[in-house]
């Protein structure tokens, strides 16, 4: 790992003009970003840590019902405290990487690296959650813009993210052994309004909305609403631990899961 | 260089580190703990576990100013006061749950922390939270038993393979 300056501000103030400098970056929890630097694929001039800014921790239950996430908040914390009001946001958390990573790993790292296997990304779009940055809101139909891109400028901070919480939910992993990424994720959120259904692991854009299914799970939510649907796999990822057309396979198996789980 | 003060079990230290001086390499390189074992340095395979402020972390995957001023365990804060093992290390011992020892410190951190927030755990439950511990020794059954066995319930019926 090439050597970088380290700061760790207790405001969000000061973590924004810390990230003004030249070259430097944000650290979360680091389980991404530090095998990164070990790999020497990024060299930043200085590392801003956002583990000490104590208005980016936590779970918090807004007036209208809503779980509002600090930007800082880990896993583990998102899996105990947001267990009884979004459960299956819970859940999700709570499969992320294995014990240890998640006391380190956050939600806003997670989000702002927009891996395309990551469960999070599925979670927030399924949920039709708010990115809130220290100078914006961003819809999550509007943040994810492709693999490990988003539409946070440079410099810009996930402060919290703000989940609505759907009538009923699941997210459905078909974990990786390996890496304990998902190989295909489904995240199914049921609104009163509609059914989001969102997809991680499985595209090279990295994730997305499965409209088709939407659409026919909006006129009947049941999982043979899906017959007849498929993925396309030109578009899927597809390696050595899965075809493309194996990964546009589990799409269908995993929304199939997540709509029974919602039953 | 910057200056880094921490509690590593129950003493305070200090040492001078660079920005990317990770908290394995702070503990075993300045403080010559080297119980807490280096084996992937990915973040794969959990022999650095180590507690900060309680909870389990993978300390390969942790910078060491990120610990500034915390509550630090390591495998060397875990035998009890009069040096004999504890009782998850002595159930490792009797239960034969390692064999070349490399991965050894961090399950018995793992099985700490999970013991902690889990005292009775099920086998399942001591299999899943094991996920981010890789041994290639042993097939896992003995750790697992021994950590049952360190939590006060009955291995006997868990066969040995």
């Amino acid at each position: 790992m090439y050597n970088f300056e380290f700061e760790k501000p207790s405001t969000i103030a000061d973590a924004v003009s810390a990230l003004g400098g030249e070259d430097a970056q944000a650290l979360g929890g680091g389980q991404t970003l530090i095998p990164t630097l070990k790999q020497r694929l990024a060299a930043p001039s200085t590392l801003v840590s956002l583990g000490g800014i104590p208005d980016m921790q936590g779970v918090c239950i807004e007036d209208d019902g809503s779980v509002a996430i600090g930007g800082a908040t880990t896993h583990a914390t998102v899996a105990s405290e947001a267990a009884s009001n979004y459960p299956a946001l819970a859940a999700l958390a709570g499969q992320i990487g294995d014990p240890a990573v998640r006391n380190r790993g956050t939600i806003g790292g997670s989000l702002a690296n927009n891996d395309p296997a990551a469960c999070y990304p599925a979670g927030a779009l399924a949920s039709g959650a708010t990115i809130i940055t220290n100078t914006r809101q961003i819809a999550a139909d509007d943040f994810f813009e492709g693999m490990f891109t988003t539409a946070l400028d440079e410099g810009e901070i996930i402060t919290s993210v703000n989940f609505p919480v759907p009538q009923a939910a699941s997210y459905q992993k078909f974990l990786q052994p390996a890496s304990r990424f998902a190989l295909v994720g489904v995240y199914l959120a049921r609104f009163a309004d509609g059914v989001r259904v969102a997809v991680t692991g499985a595209s090279e854009d990295g994730v997305f909305r499965w409209s088709e299914a939407e659409e026919a799970l909006n006129k009947e939510f049941r999982q043979d609403a899906l017959t007849g649907l498929n993925i396309n796999p030109a578009n899927m990822i597809g390696d050595l631990h899965g075809s493309k057309e194996y990964r546009a396979h589990l799409v269908s198996v995993m929304t199939k899961r997540a709509i029974e789980a919602c039953m | 260089m910057t200056k880094v003060s921490m509690t590593v079990n129950g003493k305070t230290v200090s040492g001078d580190v660079e920005g990317r001086t990770l908290l394995s390499g702070f503990l075993r390189d300045h403080l010559n703990l080297t119980g807490t074992h280096v084996g992937c340095d990915t973040a794969q395979c959990g022999a650095c576990v180590v507690h900060v402020n309680g909870e389990a972390v993978k300390s390969c995957n942790m910078l060491a100013l990120e610990a500034d001023g915390a509550d630090v365990g390591t495998i060397e804060g875990q035998a009890n006061a009069d040096g004999s093992l504890n009782v998850i290390q002595q159930a490792f011992q009797d239960h034969h749950g390692l064999q070349c020892g490399f991965c050894t410190p961090g399950m018995v951190m793992s099985a700490a922390a999970l013991l902690k927030e889990n005292p009775r755990p099920t086998e399942a439950e001591v299999r899943k939270y094991l996920e981010g511990n890789l041994c290639r020794c042993t097939g896992y059954h003995n750790i697992v038993k021994a950590i049952m066995a360190a939590s006060g319930q009955d291995v006997s019926s868990i066969a040995a393979e």
